[in-house]
């Protein structure tokens, strides 16, 4: 029994993404289409090469024929998958084992969501029939539970914290000013974002992500086939995830300032690839920033800052675009948008670009290693995804 | 000869002022949003229930049925935790009847059967009109059996029918409309005078040595000669809560008759009569098992326990009588009838688990103990009358709501056991974590024609 990982058998060779954003016009084949055929496109292969499929959408269609259909794929392998919004990073990970297995050569992760044809403020999360004793709490209002409960447990001030959260938006904002494929491509003052209506708790509109439609795909061959597509392939040093037991809504230990899904799927992906110390070996994160105060407890639990001390971090800006640990510089969920099948292969797309040194004015200097985490659920109550890459094998 | 064992009431938390409907005196009683017939009627139940034997028949009556067509009290009785042999029987069309219902429990408790008897009532009178003002929305239940356990003994009684248009409604009407005031008068006038003296004959017991007197009526004027004509002296005729709680249809001779036995004497006599289409009237006598009968809160502190600051087109929209703009966020989806049978103990009577190897408490229960992964070792746990606190909360500007924020909490109950749920007759600026909560059962919403019933937490009252 033991997590053995794949480290540095599988390289991600092409990758797609489509702006995210309201696209009216574009239904999620359309999405599809785009970010597919960029994908292919970036690995130099046509449709035919790819031997497999892996779609990611939360809710945007059921089955592999989603995908099969927008792009008349001739009788290929395509299975869809779903694990809330960790469902695109889901798709890298099963297409990634698929090629590591041997059973094909090249496949494709793609993830797509359609959220904005709704007409609904907010994330609207389907459902199966139940018996109406469910909890009515809304994404934003299970994650506002985290701040009080951050300020309680480190002795941190409402205030303070208020700073803290709008900080951290205010980083994801400045970032995906600069990002031509981010939903919101302003940079927002600090007190515009500290005065936003209240949405849920301490939560105002700043502290919430996008609702976006969006598609993102990635071309996955085994290693020692990486370089036959691409000078620059990025290698998979660690997949893991961690499913809870619900842990948050049935233990009275539980005190909402921690994510152990998260704690376990980082502690399985550091030890995958090798690493001993994320704060000073990661060179750069893109974390599932759902919300502001999310991206503030992820750094502890990750172990980028010392538990209790990740406000501090954040407000001394290591963790800005030019902070010593830059994390989501391609504007996160926050100003990129949340497409949720598609947000784990945004989050790959970035680390593409940026150890590709293809991230324009927002690239970081020589990133060696990059980490994508993507969450699913409710704090207490979640499924954790972490993958690290990096750009050399070894 | 049978009487009542025990009692409770119910008086929502809020009230609407007279002034804010627009004049008048005093306040009203108003359900919140949540709440409907059933709902409270369940509230005034538990009370009835803290201190009774076995039931086994269950007696409801409504003017204010949530389901036209279903058995409204098999919430009641599932939510009480009631066994399933109980036998059901409801009344409804006429506020007389939460009289008769009791009359009917004390009847049934001469045969040896004891009964839980529920009135509850959510008046609502046509905008602006004195219906609307000058009802209420309350429940009360009675506990009724055999004589020797009883609180209080029925002495005697009597009945009048009227075929009379004093009130009525259609079923399709949403108001009821009344007669005018004075045909009423003269006709239902002497009807509820001749059923009171009728009632004092059964009873062998004359005007004066009555205790307390309580005069419900479709309209006060048909009962105010009463007193007069009785030789009563004004100490003895019981304030019917005009000012407080407003007339709260089937449940409002029962709750005063339960603010009545709150503060009663053994050896006490007191006469009840309620007049609507005719007259029930009885005499009962307070025997010295009063102090066991009580419940944990009185109608008196049901009545401090309040908050009048609800504007009128609030409670407009709570009676969905004032359209509005509903929150950008999809209507609520309706429970599904499998799923609610197989979960009606934990949906209705509010049953958790708790793990046989461990002790940790599971809400809602579990086959699997998250502590020690046990596999169907559970203890099934009753968590409705569990104290809780409130170990964090939010305040949620988005949810689907008819009175947002809703305030959306985690309790850790004092035994063990967590659960996320919504707080209810609460104002958000007064939340704390570490707040003292009790649950109370609640119609969450209607959705595509189905009332959903759970449990809410609530600050003590």
């Amino acid at each position: 029994m033991a997590s053995n990982g794949i480290k540095d058998q599988v390289a991600i060779v092409g990758m797609g993404c489509t702006p995210f954003g309201e696209h009216w016009d574009r239904d999620a084949a359309d999405m599809l289409i785009d970010a597919a055929s960029e994908a292919y496109e970036s690995a130099g292969v046509k449709p035919a090469d790819v031997d497999a499929y892996w779609l990611g959408t939360f809710a945007s269609g059921i089955s592999g024929m989603v995908f099969s259909e927008a792009l008349k794929t001739p009788y290929k392998p395509v299975t869809r998958l779903e694990n809330m919004c960790a469902t695109g990073s889901e798709a890298i990970r099963n297409a990634a084992y698929a090629v590591a297995s041997g059973a094909y050569d090249l496949v494709m992760a793609v993830g797509v969501e359609k959220l904005k044809d709704g007409g609904y403020s907010g994330l609207v999360i389907p459902g199966p029939d139940g018996d109406g004793t469910e909890s009515s709490m809304t994404a934003p209002a299970m994650f506002s539970l985290l701040a009080p409960a951050y300020c309680e447990k480190y002795g941190v001030g409402e205030g303070e914290l208020k700073d803290v959260l709008s900080h951290i938006a205010w980083k994801n904002h400045v970032a995906g000013a600069k990002n031509p494929k981010a939903q919101f491509r302003k940079e927002v003052s600090l007190e515009k974002i500290c005065n936003s209506p209240r949405v849920a708790g301490m939560f105002g509109v700043f502290d919430c992500s996008g609702v976006s439609d969006g598609s993102a795909a990635a071309i996955l061959c085994r290693a020692e086939d990486a370089y036959k597509y691409t000078d620059k392939p990025i290698f998979l040093k660690a997949l893991s995830v961690a499913a809870g037991p619900n842990e948050g809504f049935i233990s009275d230990e539980y005190d909402f300032t921690t994510f152990q899904e998260v704690v376990v799927s980082a502690q399985d992906a550091y030890k995958q690839a090798g690493i001993t110390n994320p704060r000073e070996e990661i060179s750069m994160a893109e974390v599932h920033d759902c919300f502001t105060a999310t991206e503030l407890v992820l750094m502890e639990d990750m172990g980028f800052s010392e538990r209790g001390e990740g406000w501090k971090d954040v407000m001394e800006g290591r963790f800005d675009g030019d902070g010593a640990q830059p994390i989501n510089p391609d504007g996160g969920l926050k100003s990129f948008g949340h497409p949720i099948g598609a947000s784990g292969l945004r989050m790959m797309y970035e680390m593409w670009l940026q150890l590709r040194g293809e991230a324009g004015e927002r690239q970081i200097k020589d990133p060696k290693l990059g980490l994508t985490h993507n969450l699913g659920g409710q704090p207490g109550r979640c499924v954790s995804f972490i993958s690290i890459v990096g750009r050399e094998l070894g | 000869m049978s009487g009542i064992i025990s009692y409770g009431a119910y008086v929502p938390y809020y009230r609407l002022t007279r002034k804010a409907i627009g004049g008048g005196k005093g306040e009203r009683a108003i359900a919140s949003h949540d709440e409907d017939s059933v709902s409270m009627s369940v509230e005034a139940g538990r009370g009835a229930l803290a201190s009774s034997p076995a039931i086994d028949t269950l007696v409801f009556a409504t003017n204010s049925a949530p389901y036209a067509e279903k058995l409204n009290a098999a919430a009641i009785c599932s939510a009480l935790d009631l066994p399933v042999q109980v036998n059901t029987i409801e009344l409804a069309n006429n506020t007389r009847m939460g009289l008769a219902a009791l009359l009917l429990g004390t009847d049934l408790g001469k045969a040896g059967r004891t009964s839980l008897v529920c009135a509850g009532d959510l008046v609502i009178g046509a905008p602006g009109g004195a219906r609307e003002r000058d009802s209420g929305d309350a429940a009360v239940a009675f506990v009724t059996g055999p004589e020797e356990d009883a609180i209080a003994r029925v002495l005697g009684r009597a009945s009048a029918t009227t075929e009379v248009l004093d009130v009525w409604r259609l079923p399709t009407d949403r108001f009821a409309r009344q007669w005018e005031e004075r045909f009423g008068i003269e006709v239902l006038g002497p009807v509820s005078l001749d059923t009171a003296q009728r009632a004092l004959a059964d009873a062998n017991v004359a005007p004066d040595a009555l205790a307390s007197v309580i005069l419900d009526a479709t309209n006060s004027r048909d009962v105010a000669g009463i007193p007069r004509a009785l030789g009563l002296k004004p100490e003895q005729v019981a304030d019917m809560l005009a000012g407080s709680v407003g007339r709260s249809g089937v449940a409002h001779a029962g709750l005063v008759l339960a603010k009545t036995l709150d503060q009663a004497q053994p050896g006490d006599k007191i006469l009840v009569l309620s007049t609507a289409d005719g007259c029930d009237a009885v005499v009962l006598e307070v025997s010295d098992k009063i102090a066991q009968g009580r419940p944990a809160r009185s109608v008196d502190q049901w009545l401090a326990s309040s908050n009048n600051e609800v504007a009128y087109n609030t409670y407009l929209k709570w009676r969905e009588i004032l359209p509005f703009e509903p929150p950008r966020r999809p209507d609520p989806d309706r429970p599904a009838a499998p799923i609610m049978k197989r979960n009606e103990r934990w949906k209705y009577a509010f049953y958790g688990s708790r793990c046989g190897s461990c002790g940790q408490g599971h809400l809602p229960p579990q086959r699997v103990c998250l502590k020690c992964r046990s596999i169907d070792e559970m203890v099934d746990e009753r968590f409705a009358d569990a104290a809780c606190k409130i170990t964090t909360y939010t305040l949620d500007h988005l949810a689907y709501s008819l009175q947002p924020p809703v305030v959306s909490t985690v309790v850790d109950f004092d035994c063990g056991g967590r659960l996320a749920c919504e707080l209810t007759d609460v104002d958000p600026g007064d939340v704390g974590i570490g707040d003292e909560l009790e649950m109370t059962f609640r119609r969450f919403y209607t959705g595509q024609g189905v009332h959903n019933y759970f449990w809410k937490a609530r600050p003590q009252r």
